[in-house]
């Protein structure tokens, strides 16, 4: 019978004496050791994401009113990410914070104060000029009420989609003066002032977003601060 | 011998207590027939896994390496009966399986016993329904559908209600990227591709509660791209239709002119 290249290969690994292998401990030690690396680096990914999200800020009550104060801003000019577009809140002590987690009590009025820096962007879906969800279906731009806002000078909205919270924000004019370079921004920068208020419901986690696409530089404007919590979403925490 | 006895006890058990809680369920003719599907692929597919399974157990059993030095196995012959029984037998699976899905897809979605597959058929489907089809525009963006109504002033809403027995045509599109509308009580799973305009059908056969979710990985907030629709009587959709036309009238007023779908031209920053 012809011996072929296969039968010879098989007959060699066959002929390979039992102590050449690999002993058990040895096997043991490497899956040990494989198992233990690869839940190393698990460990890693989750603490290193749960880490990198911004603080939680607690809100100021009074009198049944929870008051939550936001700046918007083109750029945050800081690391690490000096140029994306992002929201500011005041804290408890009146300081801007960087963080988009922001925590209120359920059921309760919510009263938002947004101070708008950013230019506009325009909205991909007009349907979102329109406020919605809010208390008494209005909001005041600069102490004015406005029932729906022009798509083309929207430059964001707060949108809360589990409370049917949504709120576009004016942009101010690209040919404005005095316009905020460094953050925080000041009372003296061109800027709108936005308010609303809505009520919040039972305890839980809501996610809050953006819906115009703001992330300059990137295409169509979807990545970077629209994709990442701390920039243009983030989380209300009712409690 | 085991394996037909194991098999018939298995798809017993298949029958008494998987396919009563099948998914999805028959709240439209079309969700009715995919459970059907579903039911009957899981008659087919449970022998064969028990096949599987039992000749893994006997491979263990049977072809155990024995103590002492290594040693080649017997060599291995074809088994034409065996071989060619195999072939035919898969195939048929795969030829009923074929002609019950097209079957599926190609029957007309009208109100009274047609369904439609429920899946996306593209901007034109291989069979339309008869009558005057309530058409709803699903419009997906990052991290929302909203819905328009083109019949009824393109009122565009956040929330989706649907009339109980009228067949919905479903025109499914995004404004940005990928997503994949999933109503999944209605039996409706069709993509929403930016530019496109991908048709469902689907008839409500009672009133209540449906979810819809995006089923196709799209961004950061994906996994909340989740809401529950309504199926109301009749009276109650058309009292429906009329509150939200006025309360968005002034956000209507805004809206592009109806199109099957909308291009995701750079905004004045994004691009």
């Amino acid at each position: 019978m012809r011996l072929t290249a296969l039968d010879a290969a098989s007959s060699m690994a066959t002929a390979q004496p039992e102590g050449g292998s690999i002993s058990r401990s040895t096997r043991i030690l490497c899956t040990l050791g494989g198992t233990a690396v690869v839940a190393a680096l698990v460990a890693w990914y989750v603490v290193g994401y749960a880490i990198s999200l911004p603080p939680t800020v607690p809100q100021a009550s009074a009198a049944g009113v929870t008051n939550i104060t936001v700046q918007t801003v083109a750029s945050y000019g800081r690391a690490p990410h000096p140029d994306w577009v992002s929201y500011l809140v005041k804290n408890e002590q009146g300081q801007w914070v960087h963080s988009t987690i922001w925590k209120v009590p359920a059921h309760s009025l919510v009263r938002v104060t947004v101070y708008q820096y950013d230019g506009d962007s325009g909205l991909r879906n007009p349907f979102l000029g329109q406020p919605r969800g809010i208390v008494g279906g209005t909001m005041t731009v600069n102490g004015k009420p406005l029932h729906v806002l022009d798509p083309d000078d929207a430059s964001h909205t707060f949108t809360i989609p589990d409370l049917g919270v949504s709120v576009p924000l004016e942009g101010v004019a690209d040919d404005a003066p005095n316009q905020c370079a460094v953050t925080p921004c000041t009372m003296a920068q061109a800027h709108n002032t936005i308010v609303f208020e809505f009520k919040t419901g039972k305890p839980g986690l809501h996610r809050w977003q953006c819906f115009v696409p703001c992330a300059a530089g990137w295409i169509y404007g979807f990545g970077g601060p629209m994709q990442t919590v701390g920039w243009m979403d983030g989380f209300l925490k009712v409690v | 011998m085991i394996w037909i006895v194991l098999a018939i006890v298995a798809d017993v058990l298949v029958v008494f207590l998987v396919d009563p809680h099948m998914p999805p369920g028959r709240f439209t003719k079309a969700a009715s027939n995919q459970t059907e599907i579903n039911n009957l692929l899981a008659l087919i597919m449970t022998p064969i896994g028990v096949g599987v399974l039992t000749f893994l157990v006997y491979a263990l059993v049977c072809f155990r390496q024995p103590p002492g030095p290594l040693q080649d196995g017997p060599p291995i012959r074809g088994h034409r009966r065996l071989q060619t029984g195999w072939v035919g037998l898969t195939t048929a699976i795969v030829l009923v399986l074929a002609i019950l899905g097209t079957a599926e897809l190609i029957e007309t979605p009208n109100s009274r016993a047609g369904a439609g597959a429920g899946g996306g058929q593209g901007p034109t489907p291989i069979s339309s329904p008869a009558g005057n089809p309530l058409q709803v525009q699903v419009i997906a963006q990052q991290w929302q559908f909203t819905y328009r109504f083109p019949q009824y002033g393109g009122v565009e809403t956040f929330s989706l209600a649907l009339p109980v027995g009228r067949t919905v045509e479903f025109h499914v599109t995004s404004i940005d990227v990928i997503h994949s509308f999933w109503a999944y009580q209605l039996g409706v799973k069709a993509d929403a591709v930016p530019g496109a305009d991908n048709i469902a059908f689907a008839t409500p056969r009672k009133p209540g509660l449906f979810e819809i979710r995006c089923a196709e990985l799209c961004g950061l907030w994906h996994g909340y791209m989740y809401s529950r629709g309504h199926v109301l009587p009749a009276a109650g959709w058309r009292r429906w239709i009329a509150r939200v036309q006025k309360a968005n009238a002034p956000a209507t007023h805004y809206l592009p002119k109806y199109a099957k779908a909308y291009y995701p031209a750079p905004t004045q920053r994004g691009g």
